[in-house]
């Protein structure tokens, strides 16, 4: 038998900090694992350890993580760095990888805090080296102080290409250009939800200020700018853009050896999908997410997911989430009752909803066109392990394997060693336009483990119990 | 349009028999409740074996193989065939003998495709093995192929000749009708004179709609395949007295099997990986291939499938319904048999005998007093 715990946090984010942290304070056992080294997250990532002067350069949003980080050092939750999970299933037996050997604990409540991943969008050279994903580079950047040597470009929709951008020009790179991809007429469709965008916070300050900064730093920022297309031989040496106005057919082209491209973040799905949860389309963020309640429960028992994890909501989104499922597990075995859940939980409830209401506002002014979403070009290759364009996946549908798990088994796309992660949205969006259907009516590929590779000697000295 | 015969299920035993009653003129609706593929038939290991197999179904097998080498001929694909052979090892002198006596029996019906290797020639072939192997039995000209295309080239071969698929309709019940049978789904009917049961993981189901119980039990073998790796392995590998099945495919990836079952669910017609049985099954490969240690596992995943008691399928015609056939129960290793299924059934419902001995796959063998 594995060893129990008592409460399983998958990640240590925003989200899975506060969750632990709330929940030790409650009374429970927590083990909070992570694969990274230190807690924090996608956006306070490696907080404990970013020497002042680079965190000053990333601006007070990053420097609010480290109080954080300090509260959860001090909660009594065990944390597991290092710690990879590659499996879930729907009894809360989790397969973990820490320091090279395999084992499965059993969780008799599971947290799955995983966060987002970067929106993977296919189009034209996007598989060449020196096109790489803004969030990766601002990782890079936050962790290690590495930037493009020689300049780069930033391209994308959504409030990360600026912010990147504003970091880099502070930390000295030449940005050669801002591509906004979102059309212009997502403002017409954004207005509406401005009043309520307005009482949450200072997102929309932060942008404006993003973006004067750098029209001062002397930054181009094009928008509305479209059929993006990264050229070059054996690795990038040009990208290519156009704007869609009508008859121009215009083109544009920047010398650079360096592209980052940022199209949103959409929620990791691969451990709720393995484990069971149920996932439906989500219209407004225009990705899949597991269907959860206000506690984060979804439908298979025992198991939450909370933060970006359950659909995209930010960073303090993602506290708030935590929190409400910590008071839910420790109400699941009345450590409090019912109604204390409910009086601890008005304040995060309160938060939600207004941190909230800025995501109509920016789900519509950085929608993504059809365009990323279902690759035009018949030549662009869609999945990259496999090397499957999207006009082969077009050519499947239409021999009548009509879903994307027969696409997959037909082609192989989505069998290579990223198991689909990278290929899996647009894979489903190729097969939904080509079947004339309503997205919402497909799933993306069906998850097994391990959902992160593990060799067969680790597997084969898998641990399943403690001695 | 008037039905000649409607084939509940659309895996390779539905579509193998479509295809061939189509080829003989009749016309032919299949009723599948997912989509053709999606269970047993697109996921199983692709393994085209007569070694080892039962003794009942050895001339099945090597009718089979025949039809595998020009399947070309039958379904316009390869298919992706590779014939390099499959071979058991025996990794002492009781695996040995064990396989000896396996190639006697097999021998004493008549057959000469099991051979006994020496160690020697079994390193040849199987260069990258552990070295403590002694022989094996080998088959030449066994082999593999990739399932879910070849039940494509089947689908597709069968719809080019006027068969019919209605995906995406569960049948829910049988009705007998005057000299037809209704076909009941929850949103159409389907009559045709003849109903063949091919329905896989679920034909018991189908067999409780006709009132004739089978004990017919589902099990969920489990699969994993390895990254790309450089060509290093031509036949399926094997063992005498260990689960496994081991075989590096056309791309370079390594599909490793032992008939190792997953938790399942039929209701849900889901899965579930059993880790600590991979485990067993990862501890199986380094035995034998301990160069396969640092080699990264990429996925795992399991296929809904019938098993009968006596692990051999049932072929044949009801016991108690006239015309209605069964082909079903293939308790793991049906892919091998599926082109010689379809042949047998048109067979059997056009000229109501076969060319090959069916009496040890009747249903009434489940049937006789007790
Ligand atoms: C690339 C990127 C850049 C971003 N940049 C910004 C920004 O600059 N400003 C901003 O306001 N917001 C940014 N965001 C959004 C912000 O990071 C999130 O809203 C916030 O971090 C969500 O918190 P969370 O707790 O839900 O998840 P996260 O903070 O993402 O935490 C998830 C944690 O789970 C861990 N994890 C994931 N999978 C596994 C696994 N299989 N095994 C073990 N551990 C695992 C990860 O290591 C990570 O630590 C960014 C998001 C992304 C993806
Ligand atoms: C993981 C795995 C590995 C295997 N490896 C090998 C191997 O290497 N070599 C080998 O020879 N064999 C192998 N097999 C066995 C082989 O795959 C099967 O024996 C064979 O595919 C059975 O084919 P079938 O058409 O009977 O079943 P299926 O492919 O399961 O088809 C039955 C179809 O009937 C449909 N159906 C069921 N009930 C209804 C209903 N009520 N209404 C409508 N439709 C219905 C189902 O949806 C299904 O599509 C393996 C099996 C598995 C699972």
């Amino acid at each position: 038998m594995p060893k129990t715990y008592q409460l399983v946090v998958i990640g240590a984010g925003p989200g899975g900090l506060c969750a632990a942290i709330t929940a030790a304070s409650l009374g429970l056992d927590v083990v909070v694992l992570d694969e990274q080294p230190s807690p924090g997250g996608q956006i306070y990532r490696g907080i404990s350890q970013t020497p002042d002067d680079r965190s000053a350069l990333l601006g007070a949003d990053y420097q609010r993580g480290a109080d954080l980080v300090a509260a959860f050092k001090a909660s009594g939750a065990q944390y597991w760095p290092q710690t990879t999970v590659w499996s879930l299933n729907s009894r809360r037996e989790i397969g973990i990888l820490r320091q090279g050997r395999a084992s499965i604990i059993q969780a008799e409540r599971v947290i799955v805090a995983s966060g987002a991943m970067e929106r993977p969008v296919p189009f034209l050279g996007w598989t060449l080296p020196g096109v790489m994903n803004a969030g990766a580079a601002q990782i890079l950047l936050k962790t290690a102080g590495v930037v493009p040597a020689q300049g780069t470009v930033i391209a994308g929709t959504g409030p990360l290409p600026l912010l990147v951008a504003w970091q880099y020009l502070r930390a000295g790179v030449k940005v050669k250009a801002v591509l906004e991809l979102s059309p212009g007429t997502n403002l017409w469709r954004a207005a509406p939800y401005l009043p309520g965008a307005l009482v949450a916070g200072d997102y929309i300050s932060r942008g404006l200020k993003y973006t004067l900064d750098l029209n001062k730093g002397g930054v181009p920022i094009y928008y509305g700018v479209s059929r993006l297309q990264a050229r070059g031989n054996d690795r990038i040496e040009a990208v290519e853009y156009g704007w869609d106005i009508l008859g121009s057919d215009r083109r544009e082209t920047i010398i650079t050896d360096s592209l980052l491209v940022h199209f949103g973040v959409i929620p990791r799905t691969n451990l709720t999908k393995a484990a069971g949860c149920q996932h439906i389309w989500d219209r407004g963020q225009q990705c899949w997410r597991p269907q959860v309640d206000r506690w984060g429960n979804t439908n298979v028992p025992g198991i939450a997911v909370i933060g970006d994890n359950a659909g995209i909501g930010g960073a303090r989104s993602a506290e708030h989430s935590g929190r409400l499922a910590a008071l839910e597990a420790a109400r699941s075995w009345h450590l409090i009752s019912t109604q204390q859940r409910d009086r601890q939980a008005h304040n995060d409830l309160k938060w939600l909803r207004k941190d909230l209401r800025v995501r109509p506002f920016l789900e519509a002014l950085y929608r993504l066109p059809d365009s990323l979403l279902v690759p035009p070009d018949d030549e662009i290759l869609v999945c990259r392990c496999e090397e499957i364009s999207a006009g082969q996946i077009r050519q499947a549908v239409r021999e009548e394997h009509g879903d994307p798990n027969q696409v997959k088994f037909y082609l192989r796309c989505g069998m290579g060693p990223c198991q689909g992660r990278q290929c899996a949205p647009a894979v489903a969006q190729i097969v939904a336009a080509e079947n004339k259907r309503p997205v919402a009516d497909y799933t993306t590929f069906r998850v097994r483990p391990p959902i992160r590779t593990l060799t067969i000697a680790q597997l084969a000295n898998l641990e399943s119990s403690e001695s | 349009m008037k039905v000649d015969v409607a084939i509940v299920g659309g895996g390779l035993m539905g579509s193998s028999t479509a295809l061939h009653l189509a080829r003989a003129g009749q016309k032919v609706i299949v009723v599948e409740k997912n989509s053709p593929g999606r269970h047993a038939s697109g996921v199983n290991a692709g393994g085209l074996r007569r070694l080892n197999r039962d003794p009942a179904e050895i001339p099945l097998a090597v009718v089979a193989a025949q039809m595998w080498r020009e399947i070309e001929s039958l379904v316009g694909s390869d298919c992706d065939v590779q014939l390099s052979g499959q071979v058991r090892v025996a990794e002492n002198a009781a695996d040995l003998q064990k396989l000896s006596e396996r190639a006697a029996l097999v021998r004493s019906l008549g057959f000469e495709h099991e051979q006994l290797i020496t160690r020697e020639r079994l390193y040849q072939l199987v260069p990258a093995l552990a070295p403590h192997c002694v022989g094996g039995l080998y088959t030449a000209g066994d082999g593999f192929a990739r399932p879910y295309h070849a039940l494509t080239a089947f689908r597709r071969q069968a719809q080019s000749l006027g068969v019919k698929y209605h995906t995406g309709f569960p049948v829910t019940g049988l009705e007998r009708l005057g000299s037809c049978w209704r076909v009941v789904t929850e949103s159409a009917k389907f009559e045709a004179p003849i109903l063949v049961n091919c329905a896989g993981a679920w034909a018991g189901q189908i067999c409780a709609y006709l009132d004739e119980p089978v004990p017919l039990k589902v099990g969920a073998p489990m699969m994993m395949v390895t990254e790309r790796l450089p060509h290093f392995l031509d036949p399926v590998v094997g063992a005498a007295s260990r689960k496994l099945s081991f075989k590096q495919m056309q791309n370079g990836t390594v599909l490793i099997g032992g008939a190792y079952l997953a938790e399942h669910d039929m209701v849900k017609e889901t899965t579930e990986i059993d880790l600590t049985k991979l485990s067993a099954s990862s501890q199986t490969v380094l035995a034998l291939f301990p160069r396969m240690a640092n080699v990264r596992i990429v996925r795992t995943w399991a296929g809904l499938e019938a098993f009968m008691p006596d692990r051999i399928p049932v072929i044949g015609s009801s016991a108690k319904h006239p015309s209605v056939y069964h082909a079903f129960g293939f308790s793991a290793h049906g892919f091998q048999l599926s082109p010689v299924v379809g042949r047998i059934m048109s067979e059997l419902i056009l000229n109501q005998k076969s060319s090959l001995a069916l009496e040890p796959f009747s249903i009434q063998r489940f049937q006789s007093s007790g």
